[in-house]
C-alpha cells in the first residue's frame, strides 16, 4: 500500500511538470493569436518553405552526389571559450554561421566545442575534433594557444588556426596559424565619428571641455593599441583633445565597467568608449546621457540616445579563406600570420546611429576609410603624436627634441624573457608599423595627451 | 479512581488527534534491507531519467534516443573518450578520497579545491626554479614533496584553529579556497607580469607507462589513484587511525572517554586530507598540465564532496559514484556538441523570434545533470525515512473503537 502511494506521488510529480509545460505552450500560442493572427499563417508558410527546401536539398544530393561527397569530407571544428551569451564569442559564432551559409556547408560539417576553458580541456577538445574527422580546427581565445600548439605538433595532417595568438611566426609549424585584424583602423574611424560629435557638442555648449574617456580591461598591447588609435581619430578632428583611461582588470565585469564609466563622466569626459565585453559602460552612458562608441556589437537598440557607432572584427573573411583552402587541398597555403584589414572586410563598422552622431559623420568617416585603404593615411603616423620617453615610461622608445618617435623596440617574439626584439618604426621614420611583424597588436607606447588613471592590471 | 479518569482523558485526546491526522507523516526507518535500498536507488535513477527525457523533450525538442545516445556516445563512443572518462573518474575519485577521512570524522572539509590548487602551485614553483638544473626524477620527487607539504599545510591550518579555538571549519576551509586562488593569480602575475597565462613548462613531466601508446598519461593517473583508493579503504577499515577517526566522528565525548586525543586526531586527519589533495594537485600538474592556473582544479574540489557523500564515505563504493558523475559530465559535454547547431523549433524559440539561438541552450545538459543528481541524493531521504500514510478507518474499526471508549 505504502509503496503504491509513493509511486502515485512520484508519477503525479512528473505529470505536473508536463502539465505545467503544456500550459506554457498553450499560453504562448494564445498570445500569438492576440497579437497578430498573421503570425500563425506566417509560421505555417515557414514550415512549407522549410519542407520544400528540404526536398530541394535532397534532390541536390542525388544529382550532384560526387560534388557533395568531396564537400562532406571537409569538416571544421570550432573551439569557443564561452557561448553566445558573451558578445566576444557570439561575434565568432555568427561569423561561422555566415561562412556556413556562403559555402553551403551542412550542419554536420561544423562541430562546435563551446565553453572550453584555457586548460588541458582545450587540448582534449582539439583531439576529439580530430577524432571526429575535422581537417581544420579553429580556436578563439588567447589562452587556448599553448594547448592548441601541443595538438598541432601531434597531428601534423590537421590545420590549426588560432585567433589573437602570437606564437605561429616563431614556432614555424606548417600546420599552425595565427590570425588577427588591423582593428586599430576601425578604432581610428570610430574615433573620427566621436571627434565630430565632440566638436559639435563644444560648438553648442561652451562648458564642454575637449576631454574623452576610455574604459579599459587590462594594460595589454591589444588594449593600448585600441585606445590610442581611437584617441588619434578624435585628435584628427579636435586637435586639443585629451583622454583619460581607467582599467577594470577584467574582460567582463558589468558593475566595475559601469562604475569606471560613471567616474570618467564625472571627471568631465564628454564622450566614452570601451574595450570590454559587458554592457556596463554603454548602459552607464545611456543613463547619464553621454555619447558612447562601442566595440563588437551595435548597441543601437539598447542605447538609442547615446550610441554613435561601433567597430568590430568580422571573422568571416578569414574563416572563409581557411575553409576554401582546406577544401581545395591547399591547406599549406593558409598564411602563418594573417592580418585582416578594411580591404578584406575583416575590419568593419556597424551602422552609424544618425540620431546621435553629428551631421556629415558618415561622409567624413567614409573619406578617412578611403584614405586608410589607399595607404595615404597611417593610423600611427609618427607626426600625429608625441611621446615622452624616460626610464620608467616608454623605456624602449627614442624620440627627437620635439618628442616625435624615431625608434621603438617592440616585444614581438613571444619568448620567456619578454624582451623587446623588433624595431617597429618604419625605415623612413613616418609611422609605427602595427601588425606588420605579427598579426596580434604590439603597440604599447604611452603617448602624450592620454592619462592613465590606474595601471595596475 | 483518578487514574481511570486520566486514562479516559488521554484516550479522548488520542481520538481527537487521530481526527486531525495528516495524510501522511515521516518516520525514521530502523533498518532497511539491502535489496530494498538498492531498489529505491534504482527507482530514483529511473525516475530521474524519465524526468530528464520529458524535460528535454518539452523545453529543447530533443528526442529521447538522441539524448541517451549522446550521453553514452560522449562517454564511451571512441577509445579516446573511454580513456578520458576513466581519467576524469580517477581525478574526481582522487579528490573525493582525500576528503573522505575528514568527512568520516564529521569535519566538513569544503577546501579540497584550494588544497589541490596549493599542491599544483607548489609543484609548478619547483619546476620554475629547479627545472633543467636537476635531473628529472629528482625534480619530480621535489615536486611531489612540495605538493604534499603545501596541501597538508592548507588542510592543517583550519584544523589547527578548530582544535584550539573551535572555529567553524566549513567557513574556514571554504575561505582557504579563495586565498589559494588569489595566491595563484598573484604568483602568475609575479612570474610574468605581461603574460599572466602560464604556458606548459618543458620540465617535470611524469609518465609511468611510456610504452603505452597515446594514453600513458591517463593510465598513470588511473593506476596511482586506484592504488590510493585501496590504501584508503584499508586505512579507514583496518588501521588504528581509521578506528580513531570513526570514533571521533561518532561522538567526541566517547573518544575523550576512551583516551583518544580529539585535537590530535583532528589535526592529523586534516593534514592527511590536505596531503592527498596536494597529491592530486601534483598529478594534475606533472602528468597533464605542466602549468598552473586558477582553473587547474576546475571546481572538482566541490564536486568531489558529493562523490564522497553519495558513497557514504566508502572508498570502494566511491569508484562507482565518481563514475556516475564522470559519465554525466562527459555525456553532458557531448550533448552540447552534438546538438549545438541543430535549429530548435518549439514554443520557446518561436516566442523569441529573430533572437532565437541556434542549438540547444548550453545550460540544458547541466540542468539534466542536476536533475539526476537531485534524485540520486534525494532518494537517500526515502532510505533513511519512510512515509507513513493515515490509516483509512472503515466502519468496523470505528465501532470497535467506540466500544473501547465505552
Amino acid at each position: 500500500m505504502k509503496r503504491f502511494f509513493s509511486i502515485v506521488l512520484a508519477l503525479s510529480m512528473i505529470l505536473s511538470c508536463f502539465l505545467f509545460a503544456s500550459c506554457e505552450k498553450k499560453r504562448d500560442e494564445d498570445d500569438d493569436w492576440d497579437d497578430d493572427t498573421e503570425d500563425v499563417s506566417e509560421t505555417e508558410e515557414d514550415e512549407d518553405d522549410k519542407r520544400t527546401r528540404e526536398e530541394d536539398s535532397a534532390d541536390r544530393y542525388t544529382e550532384e552526389d560526387e560534388e557533395t561527397e568531396d564537400k562532406t569530407a571537409f569538416k571544421l571544428g570550432v573551439i569557443c571559450l564561452h557561448d553566445e551569451k558573451s558578445t566576444y564569442d557570439k561575434n565568432f559564432i555568427d561569423a561561422v554561421k555566415k561562412v556556413q551559409r556562403e559555402l553551403d556547408l551542412e550542419d554536420e560539417q561544423i562541430i562546435f566545442k563551446k565553453n572550453v576553458p584555457e586548460s588541458k580541456a582545450c587540448y582534449d577538445a582539439a583531439e576529439e575534433l580530430v577524432d571526429e574527422g575535422c581537417t581544420v580546427i579553429f580556436a578563439n581565445s588567447f589562452g587556448h594557444e599553448p594547448f592548441l600548439l601541443k595538438a598541432a605538433k601531434k597531428y601534423d595532417d590537421v590545420q590549426f588556426c588560432h585567433a589573437t595568438g602570437t606564437m605561429a611566426h616563431t614556432e614555424k609549424l606548417p600546420n599552425f596559424h595565427n590570425a588577427y585584424a588591423s582593428v586599430y583602423e576601425g578604432r581610428y574611424l570610430t574615433g573620427i565619428a566621436a571627434g565630430m560629435k565632440l566638436k559639435e557638442m563644444m560648438a553648442k555648449d561652451p562648458t564642454v571641455i575637449p576631454k574623452i574617456g576610455f574604459v579599459g580591461s587590462f594594460t595589454y598591447a591589444e588594449v593600448i593599441s585600441a585606445y590610442t588609435a581611437f584617441y588619434l581619430g578624435v585628435k584628427e578632428i579636435v586637435p586639443e583633445v585629451t583622454m583619460e583611461v581607467q582599467f577594470t582588470g577584467s574582460w567582463y565585469d558589468e558593475i566595475g565597467e559601469k562604475n569606471v564609466a560613471k567616474n570618467l563622466i564625472e571627471n568631465g569626459c564628454a564622450v566614452i568608449s570601451q574595450y570590454s565585453d559587458s554592457m556596463g559602460a554603454p548602459a552607464a552612458c545611456e543613463e547619464m546621457g553621454v555619447p558612447n562608441v562601442s566595440y563588437n556589437v551595435s548597441n543601437a537598440a539598447a542605447c538609442p540616445n547615446t550610441y554613435i557607432v561601433a567597430s568590430r572584427i568580422d571573422w568571416a573573411p578569414y574563416l572563409e579563406l581557411i575553409c576554401e583552402k582546406a577544401m581545395a587541398g591547399d591547406a599549406e597555403d593558409i598564411p602563418t600570420d594573417y592580418v585582416g584589414t578594411l580591404e578584406t572586410g575583416s575590419v568593419a563598422l556597424t551602422e552609424i546611429n544618425e540620431s546621435v552622431a553629428a551631421s556629415d559623420t558618415e561622409e567624413t568617416v567614409e573619406k578617412y576609410e578611403k584614405k586608410l585603404k589607399k595607404g595615404s593615411l597611417e593610423v600611427f603616423d609618427t607626426q600625429s603624436f608625441t611621446v615622452t620617453a624616460s626610464d620608467d615610461k616608454n623605456k624602449n622608445a627614442a624620440t627627437d627634441a620635439n618628442g616625435v618617435l624615431i625608434s621603438y623596440m617592440a616585444d614581438v617574439d613571444t619568448d620567456s624573457d619578454f624582451e623587446a626584439d623588433t624595431e617597429a618604426v618604419s625605415q623612413d621614420g613616418k609611422s609605427f608599423e602595427e601588425s606588420k611583424y605579427r598579426s596580434a597588436p604590439y603597440f604599447d607606447l604611452q603617448i602624450d595627451g592620454i592619462t592613465l588613471l590606474n595601471a595596475k592590471f | 479512581m483518578s487514574k481511570v479518569k486520566s486514562k479516559v482523558k488521554s484516550e479522548a485526546r488520542e481520538k481527537k488527534k487521530s481526527a486531525h491526522e495528516p495524510l501522511f507523516h515521516v518516520a525514521k526507518r530502523d533498518r532497511i534491507p539491502f535489496w530494498k535500498s538498492i531498489l529505491i536507488r534504482f527507482g530514483a535513477v529511473l525516475l530521474a531519467i524519465a524526468v530528464c527525457i520529458l524535460f528535454a523533450l518539452i523545453f529543447a525538442d530533443v528526442s529521447p534516443d538522441m539524448l541517451i545516445k549522446s550521453m553514452v556516445d560522449g562517454t564511451f563512443g571512441t577509445e579516446r573518450r573511454q580513456w578520458l572518462t576513466a581519467e576524469a573518474l580517477a581525478r574526481l575519485l582522487g579528490i573525493a578520497l582525500a576528503l573522505t577521512p575528514a568527512f568520516v570524522m564529521r569535519f566538513w572539509n569544503i577546501g579540497g579545491e584550494g588544497q589541490v590548487l596549493m599542491g599544483a602551485l607548489a609543484s609548478v614553483t619547483c619546476v620554475i626554479y629547479f627545472g633543467g638544473k636537476v635531473s628529472e626524477p629528482v625534480l619530480l620527487l621535489m615536486m611531489l614533496a612540495a605538493a604534499l607539504l603545501a596541501g597538508a599545510l592548507w588542510g592543517f591550518i583550519p584544523s589547527f584553529f578548530k582544535a584550539l579555538w573551535n572555529s567553524n571549519e566549513t567557513l574556514f576551509t571554504l575561505m582557504m579556497n579563495y586565498v589559494a586562488i588569489q595566491l595563484i593569480e598573484f604568483m602568475l602575475v609575479f612570474w610574468n607580469p605581461k603574460h599572466p597565462n602560464m604556458d606548459p613548462l618543458p620540465h617535470g613531466h611524469l609518465n609511468l607507462f611510456p610504452s603505452v601508446e597515446h594514453y600513458g598519461d591517463e593510465l598513470t593517473m588511473i593506476v596511482i589513484i586506484f592504488a590510493v583508493a585501496l590504501l584508503m579503504f584499508i586505512y579507514l577499515r583496518y588501521s588504528k587511525h581509521g578506528y580513531e577517526i570513526s570514533v571521533v566522528g561518532e561522538s567526541e565525548n566517547t573518544a575523550r572517554y576512551v583516551g583518544i586525543s580529539v585535537k590530535k586526531v583532528t589535526m592529523r586527519t586534516m593534514a592527511l586530507s590536505g596531503l592527498l589533495c596536494g597529491l592530486v594537485g601534483f598529478l594534475i600538474v606533472a602528468v597533464f598540465d605542466n602549468s598552473v592556473s586558477t582553473e587547474t582544479a576546475g571546481g572538482l574540489g566541490f564536486t568531489a564532496i558529493m562523490v564522497s557523500w553519495m558513497a557514504k564515505f566508502n572508498p570502494l563504493v566511491m569508484i562507482g559514484t565518481a563514475g556516475i558523475v564522470a559519465f554525466l559530465d562527459k555525456g553532458a559535454a557531448c550533448l552540447n556538441t552534438n546538438l549545438g547547431s541543430v535549429q530548435i523549433d518549439n514554443f520557446l524559440t518561436r516566442s523569441m523570434g529573430e533572437n532565437a539561438p541556434t542549438g540547444i541552450p548550453t545550460d540544458l545538459p547541466n540542468i539534466l545533470v542536476a536533475i539526476i543528481l537531485f534524485f540520486i541524493v534525494g532518494c537517500e531521504f526515502f532510505i533513511n525515512y519512510q512515509l507513513k500514510f493515515r490509516k483509512f478507518e472503515f466502519g468496523s474499526k470505528k465501532t470497535e473503537r467506540k466500544e473501547e471508549a465505552k
